[in-house]
């Protein structure tokens, strides 16, 4: 296969609200290679999932989206409904963050997965019946055909992640985007989750774009990953790459603020940001991250800093990158 | 932090059953959210409390403040017997002990400013008088580091970090025995975490207070508590001292929980042997016969048929405060290792 599967270059997301416009994203880049796994990690309010639901056209009206995301070679923000209705939900299919509130809670799970079935790939009532089964069975879910005649509530967290797992993965996209896919989960629930769409992309070549705020889950399951801050991307790496060798400041820091089973700094504190992140309501003229950075000087204060490469596959966007 | 001296709080046999369904009275399904838990915190201890959702965590911490009655068992504060005293009898104890809440968005009066809020508990209890209150109030802020002005903001103003600051200056403020703090940070992004971990660090080194750390999160009990219990549906599977529980984890249970929190680390991440536990946590309403975590353990047919006749007591095996609840674990003998020793992970984790 040759080039990327997906390409996102200079999105920027606009919001105009009352209370003046808030610049939720702001020129992000991202390529995604087929079978890959791309890790999306920022705090609350840093514009992964806008970033994310920009690429499949699901944000309310409302929003200003400029730039360019091509899926194999269609220019998704300039395509048709129909166009997209092609695309989303069968190509490129979405997991959110709660399966609580993501499915349905009147219907029984198999006539859900049913829906997207017959809606995107014309199966007869039986083939598609038939059809979410396997998917269960695929997503491990044990006496598929017992559970896709129960109700969302009759299923616990876990299980209800796996039923929306099973649900994007109904038509084979060739890529799954998931929005916190364990946030809500517990920590043994997580680690089969995480299993599970590791085993997904080995058996079927999804490639995922994991969207998380823990950097515990990306450098589990991830292959390369983008932090982003502040509507930004501050930095983008392979992952071994980026955690042996982080070069933004902010990287650093949210390294640092993790405290680590096992790790000898006990008596030691974590590490702190200090401040907060800014609000997003003006485009600042200087580097977002300059009122808590250690590093800042009158650069950073002047001007926005371009990301480049400072080693190998590794970009930042900083004017004083390097470990400490 | 002597042994001998009087415990803050004792709990024994703690027993909480809430009854769904059921018309009134009687009729019902018993949930067994608690079902005998028994633990004590010495002056100046912080015990973490970890579990997943369902294990009943919150319960046992509900219960220790009496939001909740037991339905079984005592609670002890500072010796005295506080399980079924009313709410006027428990008034002179409230000021023992005060609770962090987890959501520190629904926690806070949305009508009342920050600075009433962290004062409301010095005027119920007399603790300070009109100006008073405000002197008082402005050194809470100062010491959970707020800004003195900030005390004239409604919550909404503020982040979800120092509103979690303004809800611990609240449990701070009538200079409690006991802080019980249920699953304080989870709420809040990395790095606000951080900064208030440290803060509760801080404080408690400063105060002294004895605290109940209720989480989720292994590696924050770990950097907060000096001892640990473990529990899993309503009972306590393990309880020791940090150092010893993480180095020599020894019911499976607690192995599980280990091996599957996720490391900030791609090399130890991939490298590590996960004990992926099959199907969901039961139900408290019907909890498995004898042991517990016999649905889920992957040991469970070395205990069979003792696991599903035969409930494990909590016994020390160490003979130093080392508590397990398993079949398979004796005193003197090797807890059954499911991955690799997490010691192991310690050492790469160093560096």
């Amino acid at each position: 296969m040759s080039g990327p599967l997906l390409e996102v270059e200079d999105l920027s997301v606009r919001f105009d609200t009352d209370e003046g416009s808030v610049h939720a994203v702001d020129r992000m880049s991202l390529s995604l290679e087929p079978r890959q796994v791309l890790g999306v990690v920022g705090e609350s309010g840093c514009g992964k999932s806008v970033t994310a639901l920009s690429i499949v056209g699901l944000l309310p009206k409302t929003a200003k989206v400029t730039g360019s995301v091509r899926f194999e070679g269609l220019e998704l923000l300039a395509a048709s409904k129909s166009e997209l209705r092609r695309v989303r939900g069968r190509q490129i299919s979405f997991v959110f963050q709660e399966p609580m509130t993501s499915l349905n809670p009147v219907f029984r799970v198999g006539h859900q997965i049913e829906e997207v079935l017959r809606e995107h790939m014309n199966l007869s009532r039986a083939a598609a019946r038939q059809r979410v089964v396997e998917l269960l069975d695929l997503v491990h879910i044990p006496d598929p055909a017992r559970r896709a005649e129960e109700y969302p509530h009759q299923l616990s967290g876990g299980m209800r992640q796996r039923v929306m797992i099973a649900m994007a993965l109904g038509c084979d996209p060739k890529i799954l985007i998931a929005d916190e896919p364990t946030t809500a989960l517990d920590v043994t629930i997580q680690a089969g989750i995480l299993d599970l769409l590791r085993e997904l992309r080995d058996r079927l070549g999804t490639a995922i774009v994991l969207i998380t705020h823990n950097l515990g889950v990306v450098a589990d399951i991830a292959d390369r990953v983008v932090v982003m801050y502040a509507g930004r991307k501050a930095e983008e790496a392979p992952v071994g790459e980026l955690f042996a060798h982080p070069q933004h400041p902010y990287t650093i820091g949210l390294l640092g603020a993790v405290p680590r089973a096992g790790a000898a700094a006990r008596n030691g504190r974590l590490q702190e940001i200090p401040g907060r992140v800014p609000s997003l309501s003006e485009l600042p003229t200087h580097c977002a991250f300059a009122d808590r950075c250690p590093r800042a000087d009158e650069q950073s204060w002047s001007e926005v800093p371009v990301l480049r490469q400072v080693r190998p596959d590794h970009a930042v966007a900083c004017f004083h990158p390097g470990e400490q | 932090m002597s042994g001998d001296a009087q415990p803050v709080l004792e709990v024994e046999g703690l027993v909480k059953h809430f009854t769904v369904g059921g018309r009134v009275g009687g009729g019902g399904r018993i949930v067994h959210a608690v079902d005998g838990v028994s633990f004590s915190i010495a002056p100046g201890e912080v015990l973490g409390l970890v579990g997943e959702s369902g294990s009943g965590k919150t319960t046992v911490g509900y219960c220790v403040n009496r939001l909740y009655e037991p339905t079984e068992g005592t609670i002890r504060l500072d010796g005295a017997d506080i399980t079924h005293l009313s709410r006027r009898g428990l008034r002179p104890h409230r000021r023992r002990m005060h609770i962090v809440f987890q959501d520190p968005y629904s926690s806070l009066n949305p009508r009342m400013t920050c600075g009433q809020i962290v004062g409301e508990p010095l005027r119920l209890h007399g603790l300070a008088r009109r100006r008073g209150v405000d002197a008082r109030v402005v050194e809470l802020f100062d010491a959970v580091g707020l800004r003195s002005e900030l005390r004239f903001r409604y919550p909404h103003e503020l982040s979800g970090g120092q509103r979690q600051r303004v809800g611990l200056a609240r449990a701070l403020s009538v200079g409690p025995d006991l802080l019980i703090a249920d699953e304080p940070v989870s709420a809040l992004d990395v790095s606000v975490q951080a900064s208030v971990l440290n803060l509760m660090r801080d404080l408690q080194a400063d105060l002294g207070f004895s605290c109940l750390f209720i989480s989720h999160d292994l590696a924050t009990v770990e950097f907060l508590c000096d001892r640990v219990a473990v529990m899993y549906l309503g009972k306590l599977v393990e309880l020791a001292p940090r150092e010893e529980l993480f180095a020599r984890p020894q019911h499976p249970y607690t192995q599980a929980l280990l091996s599957a929190a996720v490391v900030p680390d791609p090399e130890i991440q991939r490298n590590r042997r996960r004990v992926v536990l099959e199907g969901d946590i039961p139900s408290p309403i019907e909890p498995p016969s004898g042991c517990r975590f016999r649905t889920r353990c992957p040991l469970e047919h070395e205990s069979a048929p003792r696991s599903t006749e035969e409930e494990p007591p909590l016994v020390d095996v160490t003979g130093a405060g080392h508590l397990v609840a398993c079949h398979l674990v004796r005193r003197g003998a090797e807890a059954p290792r499911l991955a690799e020793a997490p010691a192991e992970l310690a050492g790469a984790a160093d560096h």
